[in-house]
């Protein structure tokens, strides 16, 4: 499917794209949203690209392999919920905040790094699954 | 001591998991840490059993939501002990795992996916929210699948589809009994739904959970007529996995059953009666099945059926003594059967067959390993004073207090069905003249291995024979465990006063 329209709307899709998934991802805590919706979405942004550009692009575009994203999200959710554990003594995924607000993204705490390893982890497996997928393909 | 000692065996697990994780591709550095954490693990859940022998049953209100809207964790005697006795196989089967598994298998994250199954285990020991164990329970098969198809053979994928539409199946039926039981008391967690199900006013509605429930764990549990995935797929992944599989996987389906019939559903003379004929069936029908067996790990999993059998009448009678004897039984059985599994494993890996018509001679040539294989089977027998022995005493004891002939029948008949199969296996196997085998040119023969490795193969067995013998020879102190047990699971006020300290 290399048609020279969908290469050139996938250049500007994919940082839009991009930056919807974080928007998604941030909204969350209060709204429709959070990290599983923002992770699918950024990786719909990818696997778009590679429709239009194929695989290989993307793959460099990326510069390593998307399996290795499921750990490094797996362990930020990890070390969210661990940390009250750990440092204060609290039970298991004891929401920590911070006491001010910051602009633009809100109350600082511990779930939003939580929501970030979902949305890490998401796009992991998704992308993994689907580059798979179509390699053998 | 630190108040969330409790979690500690758990997020360690998720841990090491995450952590191997990031060595995908480097196998031998996967190996040291699974079995340098697991040590770990079996330290944590030792220091965890301490803790609540000590000071009594230890709660955590995850995220600091008060139960019962919460999802607590619970650790008391018993669940510290599975705890314990996981963590203990887990160090077996990982130290076991990283001589057997040919690394072609281990390539594709095996270590990896090993703890996530023990994760799932440690979580459904110590969960006191009924969800919440369906999550785990949930964990434990996604694990077990990637486990029991990890190589791709032909036979694997068979037993592998039979073993998941079973499971599925039994997910669904309890994933219903949760929501009827959710619509009937408007609570998910087991302490509340203890105080709340006996006020119910629905009886039959209430009995149909307990069904529901029933059948969803007697799946798991592989019970008389829901067992036929058992045999069906424990015998085709490698004897690592089905080691880990025979002693805890379908544990786990009876801690779930005896949590639910000592907690929420309790004095149903209905119930216990149909508990009865399952634990009757189920001893008859597993040690028939096993009498018929040619290949060693299919006779050994009927045996796991069988053995269920007594556990299930254990819970059936729920006096004092019947539970003491079940909960010996649970204890002596996870480390039996890990142990059966590895012992499969190693016949294997010597002869390069498991079919009993072609092995032989193992006596003649590996004496001291033959000595060592036979200290498990008589625990498995249950010949005096090895481990199998005590629980049967408690369990004989309590059928004759409730003149339940049937069952002492099934019982005695299940042990010495036992006893003519071992038997049978110990002649064929080790001393009949065995034939010469073609030798397999790709095949990893034990003889062939470095000693390490033969280290790495024989010190799991030992260690479980040595924790089977010190059941045994150390009977007192296991009788003393389960009797706890057995009064904090016959009155579960102490139970539901740890999880909710405000309901006094």
């Amino acid at each position: 499917m290399k048609t020279l329209i969908l290469r050139t709307a996938s250049n500007y899709l994919l940082p839009i794209l991009l930056l919807f998934s974080i928007f998604i991802l941030l909204r969350g805590h209060y709204l429709p949203g959070g990290g599983f919706v923002g992770g699918l979405i950024a990786s719909i942004a990818f696997v778009l690209h590679a429709f239009a550009n194929g695989l290989k692009d993307t793959k460099k575009l990326l510069k390593f392999h998307p399996g290795f994203l499921m750990p490094v999200g797996l362990a930020i959710s990890f070390l969210s919920g661990a940390l009250p554990v750990l440092v204060f003594d609290e039970p298991f995924m004891t929401g920590l905040w911070m006491h001010d607000a910051i602009p633009v993204l809100g109350k600082l705490g511990t779930a939003l790094f939580f929501d970030i390893g979902v949305y890490i982890v998401v796009q992991g497996v998704t992308l993994t699954i689907i580059f798979t997928i179509s390699e053998s393909a | 001591m630190t108040q969330q000692l409790l979690l500690y065996p758990l997020l360690f697990q998720l841990f090491l998991s995450i952590l191997l994780m990031f060595f995908w591709t480097k196998i031998e550095t996967q190996k040291v840490i699974s079995i340098v954490g697991s040590c770990i693990a079996v330290f944590l859940s030792a220091l965890l059993f301490y803790e609540v022998w000590n000071f009594g049953t230890q709660t955590v209100q995850a995220a600091n939501w008060e139960a019962p809207y919460g999802i607590t964790f619970v650790a008391d005697t018993l669940s510290a002990t599975l705890v314990l006795l996981t963590s203990i196989a887990g160090l077996a089967v990982s130290l076991y795992s990283s001589a057997s598994v040919i690394p072609a298998r281990l390539r594709f994250g095996y270590f990896s996916i090993y703890h996530f199954l023990l994760l799932g285990l440690t979580g459904a020991f110590l969960t006191g929210d009924i969800f919440n164990l369906y999550v785990w329970f949930e964990i434990i098969i996604i694990s077990s699948f990637v486990l029991i198809t990890l190589g791709g053979e032909k036979a694997q994928i068979e037993g592998a589809v039979k073993y998941f539409t079973l499971n599925i199946l039994a997910s669904i039926i309890f994933l219903t009994a949760i929501a009827v039981l959710y619509g009937l008391a408007g609570s998910l967690n087991m302490a509340d739904l203890a105080v709340l199900v006996p006020q119910l006013e629905n009886r039959r509605l209430v009995e149909v959970a307990a069904i529901l429930f029933l059948v969803g764990f007697g799946i798991k549990s592989a019970v008389f007529p829901l067992y036929f995935w058992l045999p069906a797929s424990y015998h085709t992944p490698p004897s690592a996995v089905a080691a880990i599989f025979g002693g805890l996987l379908t544990k786990v389906g009876v801690y779930a059953l005896i949590r639910i019939f000592s907690l929420i559903f309790l004095k149903d003379v209905f119930l216990d009666e149909i508990l009865m004929v399952i634990a009757v069936l189920t001893l008859f029908s597993g040690a028939i099945g096993s009498l018929v067996q040619r290949n060693v790990r299919k006779a050994f999993s009927y045996l796991i059926i069988c053995h269920i059998g007594f556990m299930i009448g254990g819970l059936a009678m729920f006096t004092k003594v019947a539970l003491t004897g079940m909960v010996f039984y649970l204890i002596h059985d996870i480390m039996v059967k890990t142990n059966l599994f590895m012992i499969s494993g190693l016949i294997y890996r010597i002869k390069g067959t498991n079919n009993m018509k072609y092995l032989g001679d193992l006596y003649d040539k590996f004496p001291k390993l033959s000595f060592l294989m036979f200290i498990p089977f008589l625990s498995l027998i249950g010949v005096p004073p090895f481990s199998g022995f005590w629980p049967k005493i408690s369990l004989i004891l309590a059928t004759l207090e409730q003149k339940n002939y049937i069952l002492l029948g099934a019982i005695i008949f299940g042990s010495l069905l036992t006893l003519i199969i071992i038997a049978r296996l110990w002649s064929e196997v080790f001393w009949k003249k065995g034939e010469e085998l073609p030798v397999r040119k790709h095949f990893l023969y034990y003889q062939k291995m470095t000693n390490l490795k033969k280290v790495q193969f024989i010190a799991p067995i030992i260690m479980l024979t040595g924790v089977s013998l010190y059941i045994g020879f150390g009977a007192e102190h296991i009788q003393q465990l389960s009797s706890r047990i057995a009064s904090e699971l016959f009155d579960n006020t102490s139970y539901i006063e740890a999880v909710m300290p405000q309901n006094k």
